[in-house]
């Protein structure tokens, strides 16, 4: 117990160490983090008010950053499946940071969904009547937090064994494994229910929905952890391999593969019905009369991802500076589709034929931009702390010394 | 060559002693963490801007929903309350907590060829229910629908015209429709809103989270969230309320229609119906056959908004056989003699 707390008080220490540059990105994110939440005190002060959410568009950039964020999450699952199910050894030493990402990712979506709520203080009405299994919210509440939870073990269990230098116990974190990939899945598709569910919104009500939401996720996550990967092999001495950041692409180029695909489907069945169904698809994609306001959105959504599907499948994406810019693409493009995109047009028109358009405000914008910086923060200080550790610079029978050999894990 | 930030050689080439804590650290480190909390401080500043203490007292924290309170927790849950509506708006309230009749539902029955579209029934509706002003908040929109067709999409919110109605339209108001199989009661995370007994879908302000998942499920558009504080001034305010209908709302909660049901359910008619000049509106109750609505569910050709959806709304519009080309030249007549109230603001002068 002692040796824990000790664990936990050098890693926050260590967390605290490091170079101009690593103090230059922590200032950084920590600024634009408290400008979000100076941001969210004046939203908790004066209410929903100061977004630009109205009754005729009632969810928006948070929601939509919720979506895309649970997507993020599940990614990690991408690294665990081929080490856990197919041994590829590439990734092997990777799977931690997918495991670590998914925790900031699921930190950021459930700050997400509370700046969301009007009344954030009564938050423990959910433990007193909590709408379970009737509303796809209580399920939603359940999966994301036991997948925090699974991803909080899972990690913490492998880094402590590696702090105390010793062997993880295989029943200790495989079980856990293999439940967090079916749960990985789970908090996607869950999250895809709680808008396919809605009768009222033809827009969400697709099947083709949670699969979409699955590829989109399991090409945007991967892609921003192949990016992540190279700034960590710059930055540290711990080894990633081409290969690894290569066998992350081919996973990248399928999914996105898939996801263009359903997209073409969703495009396709709206379109050839023209149906009343297709009004929010037309204002997304070609406006409704003047009231054009997510159209160069997913135009560029889709030229993004277009390019970046393109580069992935020539084989110039093999050289990393292709790769990275094709990432960068993709991770922008699935943004905007599957932020914006997807959450404001079911809105517009409204379930009584009204548009009124979305526009997000400053403060809104502070207040997501700051939680992206305090995800980010999270995410930066795990993996910092986490190398030395798997390296045995910092063990139970040392304080962090960088100089140190890196030394084998015990296996 | 890559350079090490975090680990590794090149970092630490000049200090090969591990860290330690020197006196130029200390300092450093105490100023680093004395700057992070004042820019902590700093950034918590609005929540200083705070005063309205009684939206936030420890009695309203601590109630239970409303489903599990005794006849004693509902008596001081009324009693601060009624404190508070006092406080604010300087009117002692008639609150109470109307409960449902037994062998009662209620269903609602709207004559589109008698309705003229002058919107009365929205401004009744929003004295009897203490909406907030500003921003406006209404229960009731009136679409102006051209003849032909019942896809509210073709219709128009926002008609201005100084005489109604227009002789080549309709006028269809949609408010909730307290449907008897309510997707907005399945999506609720917290069983803030549930069905009465007499078919009237109701919310506890005091309970729900302000998610708005509610108000993404109804297909009609029947549900308002408190964006900002309720602007009401004192003598806006009907005392006469109830404690699942009408008493003031705090910001960051849901509201909508209820059929009135602190009128209702002592037997009166609700706002919107009593303030119909045409009497388009008919309200009673659809297990007494001989009740208005009774018989109009029996003769009339009604039919509900929708009916794809399966909601089964407990709201019926029907149109008068006699005059199956046009409005009731009666109505028309009204209409000509009373104008037309102004739609709600545009949504942009909300913010």
């Amino acid at each position: 117990m002692i040796q824990y707390l000790t664990f936990l008080t050098r890693c926050f220490r260590l967390s605290f160490v490091g170079d101009w540059r690593y103090y230059l990105w922590m200032l950084f994110l920590s600024i634009v983090a408290l400008l979000g939440l100076n941001a969210y005190c004046k939203q908790f002060v004066h209410g929903l008010a100061t977004t630009g959410m109205t009754d005729q568009v009632s969810w928006g950039l948070y929601i939509a950053n919720f979506t895309y964020l649970v997507g993020m999450a599940a990614a990690a699952v991408m690294l665990v499946i081929p080490v856990y199910i197919y041994r590829n050894r590439d990734l092997h030493n990777l799977v931690i940071f997918g495991e670590l990402f998914a925790v900031a990712a699921i930190i950021m979506a459930l700050l997400f969904v509370t700046v969301d709520l009007g009344r954030p203080e009564r938050f423990h009405h959910l433990m007193l009547r909590f709408n379970f299994p009737i509303s796809m919210l209580t399920w939603d509440v359940i999966v994301l937090n036991g997948y925090l939870l699974l991803n909080l073990h899972i990690c913490g269990y492998l880094i402590y064994c590696a702090y105390c230098r010793r062997k993880p116990g295989k029943f200790f974190y495989y079980p856990f494994v293999f439940i967090a990939i079916a749960w990985a899945i789970s908090i996607h598709t869950v999250t895809a229910f709680l808008y396919s569910g809605l009768g009222g919104r033809p827009f969400w009500n697709s099947a083709v929905i949670a699969p979409r939401f699955l590829a989109s996720a399991f090409a945007a996550g991967p892609a921003f952890l192949i990016l992540t990967l190279q700034v960590i092999r710059s930055t540290t001495d711990y080894t990633i391999s081409d290969r690894a950041l290569l066998t992350l692409r081919n996973i990248v180029t399928i999914a996105m593969t898939i996801n263009m695909f359903l997209l073409g489907c969703e495009v396709f069945t709206e379109f050839y019905t023209d149906s009343a169904h297709v009004a929010s698809a037309k204002y997304l994609f070609t406006g409704l009369g003047p009231h054009r306001g997510l159209v160069p959105w997913i135009w560029t959504a889709i030229g993004l991802n277009t390019v970046a599907l393109l580069l992935l499948y020539l084989p110039v994406s093999r050289g990393l500076q292709f790769l990275n810019f094709a990432c960068v693409m993709l991770i922008i493009g699935v943004w905007i589709e599957k932020g914006m995109g997807l959450i404001v047009p079911a809105f517009i028109p409204t379930p009584l034929g009204e548009i009124v358009e979305y526009i997000p405000t400053l403060n809104e914008s502070l207040v997501s931009l700051g939680i992206w910086a305090f995800g980010l923060l999270v995410y930066t200080i795990l993996v910092r702390v986490t190398v030395p550790v798997l390296f045995g610079r910092l063990s139970f029978d040392r304080e962090y010394d960088p100089n140190a050999l890196p030394e084998p894990l015990p296996h | 060559m890559s350079v090490r930030i975090w680990d590794g050689p090149s970092a630490t080439l000049d200090d090969p002693q591990p860290p330690r804590m020197t006196r130029r650290s200390f300092l450093r480190g105490t100023t680093a963490a004395a700057g992070g909390l004042a820019a902590l401080v700093a950034a918590l500043n609005p929540l200083r801007e705070f005063t309205q203490q009684d939206e936030f007292t420890l009695d309203q924290f601590l109630q239970k929903h409303y489903k599990e309170m005794t006849p004693e927790d509902m008596e001081k849950a009324l009693a601060r309350i009624r404190a508070e509506v006092e406080k604010r708006y300087g009117v002692r309230p008639h609150l109470r907590d109307v409960k449902p009749r037994a062998g009662v539902e209620f269903v609602y029955a709207l004559n589109l060829s008698r309705c003229i579209g002058c919107r009365k029934c929205v401004y009744a509706c929003v004295a009897e229910n203490n909406q907030s002003r500003s921003p406006q908040i209404q229960y009731i929109r009136v679409i102006e629908m051209p003849r032909g067709t019942l896809d509210t999409e073709k219709g128009n919110h926002h008609y201005t015209h100084p005489k109604v109605p227009d002789i080549n339209h309709f006028y269809m108001p949609v408010q909730c429709h307290q449907c008897a199989n309510p997707p907005c009661v399945k999506v609720c995370p917290v069983e803030a809103t549930w069905q009465e007994p007499d078919g009237i879908t109701v919310i506890d302000y005091d309970w729900c989270i302000g998610c708005r998942y509610c108000e993404a499920a109804c297909p009609y558009w029947a549900r308002r969230f408190n964006f900002a504080q309720p602007d009401l001034a004192g003598d806006a305010i009907n005392p006469d309320m109830s404690y699942l209908s009408n008493r003031p709302r705090p910001k960051g909660v849901m509201e909508k229609c209820h059929f009135c049901l602190h009128r209702t359910r002592e037997g009166r008619l609700p706002a919107c119906l009593e303030a119909c000049p045409t009497g388009a509106r008919k309200f009673g109750n659809v297990l007494d056959p001989n009740s208005e609505v009774a018989q109009i569910l029996k003769t009339k050709r009604v039919f509900v908004l929708k009916e794809e959806v399966g909601t089964l709304p407990r709201f019926f519009y029907y149109f008068d056989e006699r005059y199956p080309n046009s409005l009731d030249p009666e109505a028309v007549k009204i209409g000509q003699a009373i104008g037309c109230f102004p739609g709600s603001p545009a949504p942009e002068a909300l913010a």
